[in-house]
């Protein structure tokens, strides 16, 4: 045990010396990479899985394809698709990019579909018989409904891309995963708690924001109604 | 109802059986931190470990075989990541043998501190400071060091032959090695305080360090790297390894560590023949055969050992 | 990187001349990647049901779940293999919190799934609590409890890969491998049957889950 309060008390030395707060490896820096990485990945995840969701579970077809997709991405181990893409194309971003998208893909994928699925048969009906175009029932109904377990997607695999953004630093680039990487290198091990401490606070932090987002987001009318999670 | 009651005794039982299977398989590694079960008697079981990358797994393999042709039972622990955690596992016992490099293990485990440079020096710094369970049996005369290499274009623009030669053009170039190349005394630290060079970027490179390295080298992403000598893609692709009067890089002499109480006389005497018979081309063909040839470390360990009359 | 070497990008004699070296890391990789998750579904059961019923505590055993569940996997064999040294269980216990952080909120979830109705009534027809919850709610919560331990199945089979780093990866041992001796036969071999691995253990938990639920079969509802 002793052994514990001293590996916590090395970890709170690392944060608070100064040098970890400035420079290229510095905390700030390795933190934006590591935003950076996890956003552009994010990004092209959400585009895909939203609109593969939204079409899907708008029209209502398809969607033995849509889970066998999402359990075909989520089956992909990360190091082994990084280590195979890097080893073709070299040092360049694809590897991680092309990973962390597959990575985030599926919660957004099925979450988007099971938010559209789940949307009151008579909610569509009511809105059609006003009059509305399968567009406007689509973005004035359906996804407005659904929007709770969309965010929830959102959300999943933010926190999932942020935690498994470390693996861009093992194929050259930076990121909050280069402390680890380093720090197992260096046999500095202060370095790989230290840098895990500063992960695990950033995906909660992720967390909570889209935590917040969604009370700003989502009709209070929804909210009211979904007491799930 | 009732299947429900029956399926999740039946999964209990099934957890019961797995859990004991879990646990066997567990019995056959002993505790590394008590390390206590282990009869370093003739006859006992060794523990052979490697470091991550293929060189090691393939000396660890020679010496795994050697043990075993002497009537020795052995367990194979390869591909551990991370020095720490191989070096404190032979501290307490839980690894016996491990295929070392005696500057690399000196500056990195046991003395950051050390200038020892030479073979001797080294392996006499190492037998003062290692812990008292632990020692290193005889260095081989086979060598396996860190370098500076440059791709063939950049030495020619340049004319390098030596570190010394990178002091003016180094600030135009790119350096690529393991991540730890950066703040080691025998990386960019002793780069800069004993050569003056100081590059202007820093690549670090973990995933497949040596294969990448060389490939990003080829291809003139980078224009310096740190590869080990014994590399057959050196020669392949027309790497210029340049000259280290300053000793940069101390002797890498392979050389086993081991955890004494667990290794008798017998063992250790099969061990040094090994390191006896062992030399750099060697080495260099062992790498061909694994990382060209795409031949796996038992073949290449078991046709090394029958050619030196050891297997 | 292979434009350079020229090196093929599967070497399909290799397959054939390895096949009971790879099927010794299958065995490892599937070992090391289930079990947890079995351990995680025995674990999970109590707590999500503990949870369920004192609804105070559920957020701060969410809130450690999902903290859990951030970590990088790496950092948690450094900080084990102190503890437990250098063999399969310095993998598979940080892999067994994973699953706990994927189960314990799917079982609160499957029990939560249970209506009122259906508890009054099952009170009604003279159920106790624990009979009540044996016989009525939990399998009624099987659904989303086995969605879950698809999910924890799947992520766990993936995550053992990692555990290279300590030698202790299964299959994770070609994707390391094959990279450092430029071999992406090795890489491709292990990443299409880790994917196969799991899509099978996905497809057998679907069938576990229709086997245990027949009454939604006879209303014709898909799982």
């Amino acid at each position: 045990m002793n052994n514990f309060f001293n590996q916590v008390q090395a970890v709170a030395d690392w944060l608070s010396s100064s040098a970890q707060w400035h420079g290229e490896d510095g905390i700030p820096h390795r933190l934006l990479q590591h935003l950076a990485y996890s956003g552009i990945s994010l990004f092209f995840a959400a585009l895909i899985g939203l609109s593969l969701g939204l079409l899907i579970g708008h029209t209502g077809r398809g969607g033995f394809l849509v889970v066998s997709l999402a359990n075909f991405a989520r089956a992909i181990p990360t190091l082994g698709l990084v280590v195979l893409i890097f080893n073709q194309v070299g040092l360049v971003l694809t590897p991680v990019v092309i990973a962390l998208t597959a990575l985030a893909v599926p919660p957004i994928l099925l979450n988007t579909f099971e938010g559209l699925r789940g949307v009151d048969p008579d909610a569509r009906d009511a809105a059609r018989g006003m009059g509305m175009t399968g567009w406007a029932v689509l973005w004035k109904v359906e996804v407005p409904i659904a929007l709770p377990l969309i965010l929830l997607g959102l959300r999943t695999a933010a926190v999932q891309v942020v935690a498994t953004a470390t693996i861009a630093a093992y194929v050259g680039f930076g990121g909050l995963g280069r402390y680890i990487v380093d720090g197992l290198a260096r046999n500095d091990y202060d370095l790989v708690i230290g840098g895990s401490a500063v992960l695990v606070v950033v995906a909660i932090v992720v967390q909570l924001v889209f935590t917040a987002l969604r009370r700003f987001i989502v009709s209070p009318g929804i909210l009211g109604q979904a007491r799930r999670s | 109802m009732k299947r429900i009651t029956r399926l999740a005794a039946l999964g209990a039982a099934a957890a019961l059986a797995l859990t004991a299977c879990g646990g066997n398989s567990d019995n056959k590694n002993s505790n590394p931190l008590t390390g206590g079960n282990k009869s370093g008697a003739a006859g006992g079981t060794i523990t052979v470990g490697s470091a991550n990358f293929p060189e090691s797994a393939a000396l660890a393999e020679i010496y795994s075989q050697a043990l075993e042709a002497k009537g020795f039972k052995v367990t194979r622990k390869f591909n551990i990541g991370a020095r720490e955690i191989y070096y404190n596992q032979v501290v307490s016992g839980g690894i016996d043998v491990i295929p070392e490099y005696n500057g690399a293990l000196l500056t990195t485990s046991v003395d950051k501190t050390s200038t020892a440079v030479t073979a001797d020096d080294v392996n006499a710094a190492l037998t003062a400071k290692l812990p008292s369970a632990v020692g290193i049996l005889q260095s081989s005369k086979a060598e396996d060091k860190d370098s500076i290499t440059v791709n063939a274009q950049t030495a020619s623009k340049y004319n390098l032959k030596s570190i010394s030669d990178l002091k003016a053009v180094a600030a135009q170039l790119t350096i690529g090695g393991p991540s730890e190349f950066k703040t080691r005394a025998q990386g960019l630290v002793g780069l800069k305080s004993k050569y003056g060079v100081v590059f202007k970027k820093f690549q670090p490179v973990d995933a497949g360090a040596q294969s990448s390295l060389e490939s990003l080298l080829s291809k003139n992403d980078i224009q310096a790297a740190d590869i080990f000598t014994t590399d057959p893609t050196i020669a392949t692709n027309k790497f210029v390894i340049l000259d280290d009067p300053l000793h940069l890089f101390a002797a890498q002499n392979v050389t086993p560590l081991i955890y004494k109480p667990a290794v008798n006389a017998q063992a250790q005497a099969a061990l040094n023949a090994v390191s006896a018979k062992l030399t750099t081309e060697d080495l260099q063909k062992i790498l061909q055969q694994i990382t060209v040839d795409k031949k796996g470390q038992e073949t290449v360990a078991k046709s090394w050992l029958s050619q030196a009359g050891l297997g | 990187m292979i434009a350079a070497s020229g090196e093929p990008l599967v070497r399909w004699y290799w397959i054939g001349d390895h096949g009971s070296q790879i099927w010794g890391y299958t065995q490892t990789h599937m070992r090391v990647a289930l079990l947890p998750v079995l351990f995680g579904l025995v674990i999970s059961l109590p707590i999500g049901i503990l949870c369920s019923r004192f609804n105070k505590a559920y957020p701060a055993v969410l809130a450690t779940a999902n903290t859990i569940y951030a970590i990088p996997s790496l950092a948690l064999f450094m900080i084990f293999v102190q503890y437990t040294g250098l063999n399969e269980s310095t993998v598979m216990i940080p892999l067994t919190l994973y699953s706990l952080s994927v189960l314990i909120p799917n079982v609160v979830d499957g029990l939560a799934s249970v209506s009122d109705p259906v508890r009054q009534a099952a009170t009604a027809m003279g159920f106790g609590p624990l009979r009540r919850l044996l016989q009525v709610e939990l399998p009624i919560a099987v659904p989303i409890v086995i969605a879950g331990v698809r999910i924890a199945a799947v992520s766990s089979i993936s995550l053992v890969a990692v555990g290279e780093l300590i030698g202790q990866g299964g299959l994770g041992y070609y994707i390391v491998n094959g990279n450092q001796i430029n071999f992406p036969t090795e890489i491709i071999v292990a990443t299409v049957l880790i994917v196969l691995l799991a899509l099978l253990t996905d497809t057998i938990l679907v069938i576990l889950q229709r086997l245990l639920t027949p009454w939604a079969r006879a209303r014709g509802r898909t799982a």
